[in-house]
């Protein structure tokens, strides 16, 4: 029958828009603004509207995800930051871009590098966000961080993070990434004990 | 014995059939043969016709420099299935001239002008040898080794300045604008007026002079600012009424020259460049040209990481063909239900990338020999849940919306129209192809990863129209959850890369050529290397690119309004045609 069709395919939207209001009432007031709500917006069984009110709501994001990278150092305990940079570049050589500029330290006495940056840039129009860096980085000194809200008034000025602004401490890295900070330190404890090991028996 | 196997079964050799006309490549790390420039004609076209060599998939140029020579490629394959068959002509690099294979494989116009436009190599015989991506005021032909684009620095990264005195600039203020900049000699930016254009208008069929009725023909512009081209895309079409004559796409509008960023990267950093194309489907063009490299480094990824990756690529194919339906009905006029529709369906498959790989469309998640991340227990649950419960649910809701639908079948059914035949000659690939009634897929017709061990039909429509270019998606649909199913059954445990994980790949030299079938068709990767850390030819066969020459063969002889829903029905996305 000519219609019938048409007539399948708007019952079909009608019970999207029906099924909206129905989790509303379900729901009550814990469905908007709350994470609660935010979290039943994205599950896998989620009916009605996906929508989120950014930026009253915001979706969290996984522990996975990246954006910019940013210096892991630290903390002394006189509160001075140690970079765990060792300015070895090999950020620098993996980035697809080529966004990162690093300056090595050297030594004033004697000339030789040292192992720490003497100036680390990020120009973060440039980067992509890839992750390279963080992966790659084989002292866990670059890792990808988690604040997408960078929005500014003045490209020139604002956009070349120095190692100021990228330095962050462990401890943030550390709760943006639990998983991955504490497979990390595992590692380097295992390490750690068999260099302790080797050097008893030596 | 050969004289029992039918000639189409076979995979010829070449030397002893044509002999003084082709010769083995015997370079290491190549394949194929090396053919005569003036024979070409006749050994591709007995290829062609007698040994079912029908389908011309990959047209590209090569610049040996060092050599002093040009190499065009082509990989020729069968629709019936199997490897391919790779030709080579060489021709100097003072005048690279090779005749054009457009009067055997329609396939080869883009192709072939793409070559043109950025090589330079001029292709004989050839009906409309114009550039294609760059602009036509472009001096220079950017592709070639001894051409340098603005904001050039080194000749392959990683930059020297960056490390370890790596005092930071901008390229612009190195080297402002306007400084860089190449024009053509005698070219005055203010007065210059694309001869392009006037061929363009020229070259389209109008009505005849014979007609009595003295009408004119219209010729109007569709784009390049349109929002229905899904991007900034361009159709001149002319008119006799409302019916379309002839039609030229115009495209370029989002060139980048990825294959050029491409040779100065190293091998690993082109990999999140690769998401950048399709930028829909970005596991899938990881998966490509993962595959090519791996091809050259002769590595394989283990077992987990195969089903990964699968896993991925099917997801992927999900969620690229809900939202091509949703968008096609865009197209056709219902604004944006049934386009959100589809985009929930995405959002949640987005929210599993993001939390394997870290990003929801730039995943740049494979690696040479496995991929970037494990997937934890609780993602895999959750797409178990979706491949299980919610995403079959929503293809038969689709179905249930869309398919049935009056207005939908009326605007659908009989428009745009692709023969069979004409769909293996334009070198059409994907959904489109399969919908024109021919079963090419290339997991099936030359199975890469673990898609021998898995169980899923090749879907095929006959009708070669819009309604089937529909319906076979939602067939694929359903087919890729197939897969997933299996995949979710049987995924092991156990590492998820071969080897350790290294900034810098060793790549022995020699070609490769990477395929998949991705959610738009064959996506394909031609990889040289010539033993340093960055390859030396990086060349993409992008389906949407390619699937565009069978624009015009669809939508003669229909009213201009079909136009739109036509395009929407090939699923094209510019990163890729662009690229």
């Amino acid at each position: 029958m000519t219609g019938w069709g048409v007539l399948k395919s708007l019952w079909v939207t009608f019970k999207h828009l029906v099924v909206t209001y129905i989790e509303d009432l379900r729901y009550g007031k814990r469905r908007y603004f709350t994470p609660e709500g935010v979290e039943a917006r994205r599950s896998s069984d989620v009916r009605g509207i996906f929508t989120v009110q950014y930026p009253e709501e915001k979706l969290p994001v996984p522990e996975a995800f990246r954006y910019l990278p940013f210096l892991v150092y630290e903390e002394g305990p006189n509160g001075e930051k140690q970079m765990r940079c060792t300015s070895c570049g090999i950020c620098a050589k993996v980035c697809p871009p080529q966004c990162i500029w690093i300056v090595r330290r050297n030594d004033p006495q004697t000339g030789r590098p040292i192992p720490a940056p003497a100036a680390f840039y990020i120009d973060v129009d440039i980067c992509m966000n890839c992750g390279f860096c963080a992966e790659f980085c084989p002292f866990d000194a670059i890792k990808m961080d988690h604040d997408y809200e960078i929005a500014s008034y003045n490209r020139l000025s604002e956009h070349i993070y120095d190692l100021e602004k990228l330095a962050k401490p462990v401890s943030y890295y550390a709760s943006i990434r639990p998983t991955d900070y504490a497979l990390e330190e595992a590692a380097r404890a295992q390490k750690g004990d068999a260099k302790k090991a080797g050097s008893t028996a030596g | 014995m050969s004289e029992a196997v039918p000639k189409i079964a076979q995979i010829p050799d070449l030397v002893n059939l044509f002999p003084n006309k082709v010769q083995l490549d015997t370079r290491p790390g190549y394949q194929g043969y090396i053919v005569g420039r003036e024979h070409l004609l006749d050994v591709v076209r007995q290829l062609r016709d007698e040994y079912g060599y029908d389908y011309l998939s990959s047209v590209t140029g090569v610049d040996y420099l060092p050599e002093g020579k040009m190499e065009v490629v082509y990989h020729l394959y069968k629709t019936l299935g199997g490897p391919a068959l790779v030709l080579k002509v060489q021709t100097p690099r003072e005048e690279p001239r090779v005749p054009s294979l457009v009067p055997l494989f329609r396939g080869a116009e883009f192709q072939e002008r793409e070559a043109w436009d950025l090589l330079g190599i001029r292709f004989e015989g050839h009906p409309d040898l114009r550039r294609i991506l760059m602009w036509e005021g472009f001096a220079g032909f950017p592709l070639r080794k001894d051409w340098r684009e603005p904001y050039f620095e080194e000749e392959a990264k990683p930059f020297k300045s960056r490390w370890p005195e790596g005092f930071v600039f901008r390229a612009e203020d190195r080297n402002p604008f306007g400084d860089n900049v190449q024009y053509p000699p005698g070219f005055d930016p203010e007065t210059w007026t694309s001869p392009d254009d006037e061929a363009v208008y020229r070259a389209l069929k109008r009505i005849g002079e014979d007609d009595d009725f003295h009408t004119d023909t219209l010729v109007v512009n569709l784009g390049p600012q349109h929002p229905s081209t899904h991007g900034v895309f361009r159709m001149v079409v002319s008119l006799s009424e409302e019916t379309i004559l002839d039609l030229k796409p115009i495209m370029g509008y989002l060139h980048r020259n990825h294959e050029k960023i491409g040779e100065r990267n190293t091998f690993l950093q082109n990999m999140p460049f690769t998401d950048r194309l399709d930028y829909l489907c970005s596991m899938s063009n990881n998966f490509g040209y993962a595959l090519a490299v791996e091809k050259l480094m002769g590595i394989k990824p283990p077992e987990r990481a195969e089903y990964i990756r699968v896993m991925m690529a099917e997801l992927t194919r999900f969620l690229n063909h809900i939202f091509a339906i949703g968008f096609l009905l865009n197209d056709l006029g219902a604004y944006f239900t049934p386009a959100l529709y589809a985009i929930e369906e995405r959002e949640l498959i987005l929210d599993v990338f993001e939390a394997v790989s870290g990003s929801r469309m730039m995943c740049n998640y494979f690696r040479f020999g496995g991929v970037a991340r494990d997937v934890s227990a609780d993602i895999l649950a959750k797409v178990r849940r979706l491949v299980y419960d919610r995403l079959p649910r929503k293809v038969d809701e689709m179905d249930e919306f869309l398919t049935h639908n009056e207005i939908v079948r009326e605007r659908c059914e009989g428009v745009g129209v692709l023969t069979a035949e004409q769909a293996i000659a334009n070198s059409a690939s994907g959904p489109v192809l399969r919908a024109s009634g021919v079963p090419y897929d290339v997991r099936r017709a030359e199975p890469y990863s673990i898609y021998d061990r898995l169980e899923f039909d090749v879907a095929v429509r006959y009708h070669g129209d819009i309604y089937d270019r529909y319906l076979i998606r939602l067939d694929e649909m359903r087919q890729s959850l197939r897969i997933l199913q299996q995949v979710l059954r049987d995924i092991p445990d156990g590492p998820i890369m071969t080897g350790k994980p290294q900034y810098q790949v060793r790549v022995p030299p020699g070609e490769a050529y990477g395929r998949v079938e991705g959610p738009k068709g064959e996506l394909g990767f031609y990889v040289v290397s010539n033993g340093k850390p960055n390859p030396w030819r990086y060349h993409v066969r992008a389906p949407s690119f390619i699937n565009l020459t069978s624009l015009a063969d669809m939508a003669i002889g229909h009213k201009v309004a079909d136009v739109v829903a036509i395009l929407g029905s090939i699923d094209i996305v510019l990163g890729e045609v662009d690229r």
